[in-house]
């Protein structure tokens, strides 16, 4: 089976793609000068506390940050035996978030979840709007229905996403009642999943999905309506039309399945986007995903903590552009036996 | 022309040896590159629209100074969220030139709130070339000459005021001068760097070629906001904000180039093929000599026309950055800064014009998304509609 064969391969590909990509996100954490362990040394000998610089002083061995920067990296992972053997991201060991004090597993447990949904929901928003209006927009070319969509993609792709975030969240509440904050009402946190849970989530991810999805969801159509209108403007089409095949098939039948295949494709240019989207969406509207926890990292300097959520949205998204390849082997049988994607 | 007897046509024009009988049917087909190019850009009226609204927006960045009433960071304590205030010219059905309405701000302790009183007996008209806070006129001529500014004892806050009492109109003028070249500084980052990379992967091919793509490829993988975050948050907190302004443009660009980069290979590529090419390395033409002569300006065009494209990501990256606080920092005024104020519900519900600054960012990344549509539509002048 040469898909299978293509899928094993892509699946190894991605592997070491995330190998090379851990790397830079660990030379990137240690870029600025000092760490957050230095930081806090240097702050209780200003203050005089001599007896904490020894606690620090613990962790700084335990978490062996005074091994060499190639060494650091390799027991972070998993590769090389830190002070406790083997105990990297490889073996379910996220490390220690200095700044809350707590493993890093702790801190980001449910918000890996909830990232991941958010994420998911935005990708079925943008293929529910834009397919259907990319067809239409492209079926009605040069009619009020293009121009509208247009306009509106534009408008999407221009407006920044926070201040999208901010004006759909304030007027959502203020006429439709859409509720405010969060991923879920403050009284099903921590319960386990009930019907009432699942309709607050629902009702709480009506505006990030929309808001994050909206500049991909406009991209992706002004693609899908430029491909189906080049291949509407071929022969065969007009054959169709000729023999009196309705125009509704004439559309779908052929032409339609051969525009769909960048569409497919292009989820790996659109994945990066949406899951950057949803950071600063998280970040504006206060959701329970990874989003905040990055940013309080990233300004204390917080390491493992920074890096891990950083290596998590990169794996995420190479395993959804990893899915769509083998989507598209499926979809399209001229691809399946020609060379790889070069 | 003369009509012979036998039915025959002959010019009556004496006959020109010399004449030029290569000449072209199409008069079109010996017009520069540029022309047509030109010629077909001027019937895309949304991108030549605009294109003269950058190029205005860009050309008043020297004069910000000039033409704000205010200084950027210039504080109005008795004004503190002062709404927008109208430029009137009618007093009392009379003309008297453009004024304003003093406004004096009482305090409402009922909602913390202040609230403005306008004193409808008394304009103000409106002062011009007057005297106000000293700015660099062009970048250098020290002056403290202002286009407009309000008479004493009268404020003029066209767009309202922010929570420290600072003219959002004046701000979202300076704010332009960093925001719209942010842009700029990113995308020659990304130009040098997508162009020499792609160049060498394209033309050299082998094995820089693959360690190029595979680099192209991680980096296009990676989501490019986290990667901002981290990138911005290791910029030295001590550094003046010139420096962390120079910084910010070129992290936006050093994200930018593979794109660019893999889009100048697969160029080369095709093109390394062609006769031309190979005569030029048969003359002995070094390859540095050939990317730059022969190569690229084959498809220059193509380049600045995705830089436009790329340039309003630039700005909206910028902003973001800003807005959370990871990007340029207080002193320096830029529309993701101003828009940092902004940032709760309160201030959209109660002070609405503080989210003004968004205006400008949507116009100016349409207008790039615009032009760039029109230049891509109209760069190959020999194809037709």
């Amino acid at each position: 089976m040469p898909i299978i064969r293509f899928a094993v391969f892509r699946f190894f590909t991605m592997l070491m793609t995330l190998v090379v990509v851990s790397a830079l996100v660990f030379f990137i954490m240690n870029l600025p000068p000092g760490d957050y362990l230095s930081n806090l040394i240097a702050e209780l000998r200003s203050t005089g506390q001599e007896s904490g610089v020894a606690k620090v002083e613990f962790l700084r061995r335990e978490y062996s940050l005074d091994q060499p920067l190639w060494r650091q990296y390799l027991i972070w992972m998993g590769f090389y035996p830190g002070p406790h053997g083997f105990s990297g991201i490889l073996q379910g060991d996220f490390g220690w978030s200095f700044e809350f004090d707590k493993p890093v597993s702790e801190i980001v447990g449910s918000a890996l979840w909830l990232t991941v949904l958010v994420n998911v929901a935005a990708i079925l928003f943008v293929y529910m709007v834009a397919l259907p209006l990319g067809v239409l927009a492209a079926a009605r070319s040069k009619t009020w229905v293009d121009y509208t969509s247009a306009f509106v993609g534009y408008l999407g792709l221009a407006t920044p996403n926070f201040l999208l975030a901010l004006m759909l969240f304030y007027y959502g509440h203020k006429y439709l009642n859409l509720p405010i904050g969060g991923l879920m009402a403050p009284e099903f946190e921590g319960e386990p999943m009930s019907a009432a849970k699942v309709k607050s989530v629902l009702l709480h991810l009506i505006i990030p999905t929309f808001v994050i999805g909206t500049s991909g969801a406009a991209a992706m159509m002004q693609r899908l309506r430029a491909n189906l209108l080049d291949e509407l403007s071929k022969p065969y089409v007009d054959t169709a039309r000729a023999k009196g095949v309705p125009p509704v098939k004439a559309i779908l039948k052929y032409p339609l399945r051969v525009a769909f295949n960048p569409f497919v494709a292009d989820i790996g240019n659109l994945l990066p986007s949406l899951i950057s989207g949803s950071v600063l969406v998280s970040v504006v509207l206060g959701l329970q995903t990874i989003g905040p926890a990055l940013l309080t990292a990233l300004k204390s300097q917080d390491q493992f903590l920074a890096g891990f959520i950083l290596l998590f949205v990169a794996g995420l998204t190479l395993i959804g552009t990893m899915v769509s390849d083998v989507l598209l082997m499926l979809l399209d049988p001229r691809i399946r036996y020609g060379g790889r994607d070069r | 022309m003369t009509n012979l007897t036998d039915d025959h046509y002959v010019d009556s024009a004496p006959y020109d040896a010399n004449a030029e009988t290569s000449a072209p049917a199409h008069p079109d087909l010996d017009a520069p590159n540029w022309l047509l190019i030109w010629r077909k850009f001027r019937r895309h009226k949304l991108g030549l629209i605009s294109a003269v609204f950058l190029a205005i927006s860009y050309l008043m960045m020297p004069f910000a100074g000039f033409i704000a009433p205010y200084t950027p960071n210039e504080r109005n304590a008795d004004h503190l969220y002062a709404a927008p205030q109208m430029v009137h010219f009618f007093h009392e059905g009379k003309f008297i030139g453009p004024f304003v309405y003093p406004e004096t701000a009482t305090a409402d302790l009922e909602q913390f709130r202040w609230v403005y009183t306008s004193d409808y007996d008394h304009p103000a008209k409106l002062e011009f070339f007057c005297k106000g806070g000293t700015h660099y006129f062009l970048g250098f001529i020290k002056t403290d000459r202002h286009l407009f500014c309000a008479p004493e004892g009268a404020t003029v806050f066209l767009w309202g005021a922010d929570r420290l009492g600072r003219d959002v109109f004046s701000r979202i003028f300076y704010g332009g001068q960093l925001s719209l070249t942010v842009g700029l500084i990113g995308i020659t980052v990304s130009f040098v760097l997508g162009i020499s990379i792609g160049g060498i992967a394209g033309y050299f091919g082998g094995w820089i070629d693959w360690v190029v793509n595979r680099i192209i490829e991680v980096l296009r993988s990676i989501p490019e906001l986290p990667l901002w975050l981290a990138l911005s948050a290791a910029v030295p907190s001590h550094w003046g904000p010139v420096a962390v302004f120079f910084i910010i443009s070129i992290i936006l660009g050093l994200l930018d180039w593979p794109g660019l980069a893999r889009a100048v290979r697969s160029k080369f590529l095709s093109l390394r093929e062609e006769e031309f090419v190979r005569a030029a390395e048969m003359m002995g033409a070094k390859p540095s000599r050939i990317i730059r002569k022969h190569l690229l300006p084959n498809f220059a065009s193509h380049l600045i026309a995705s830089a436009m494209l790329s340039i309003p990501a630039m700005i909206l990256g910028e902003t973001a950055l800003s807005f959370l606080g990871l990007g340029l920092r207080a002193p320096a005024v830029s529309w993701g800064v101003m828009l940092n104020d902004a940032q709760n519900l309160a201030s959209i519900e109660i002070y609405p014009w503080t989210a003004i600054p968004m205006l400008p960012v949507i116009f100016v990344v349409l207008a790039f998304n615009f032009l760039g549509d029109g230049l891509r539509d109209s760069l190959d002048p020999y194809s037709h509609d």
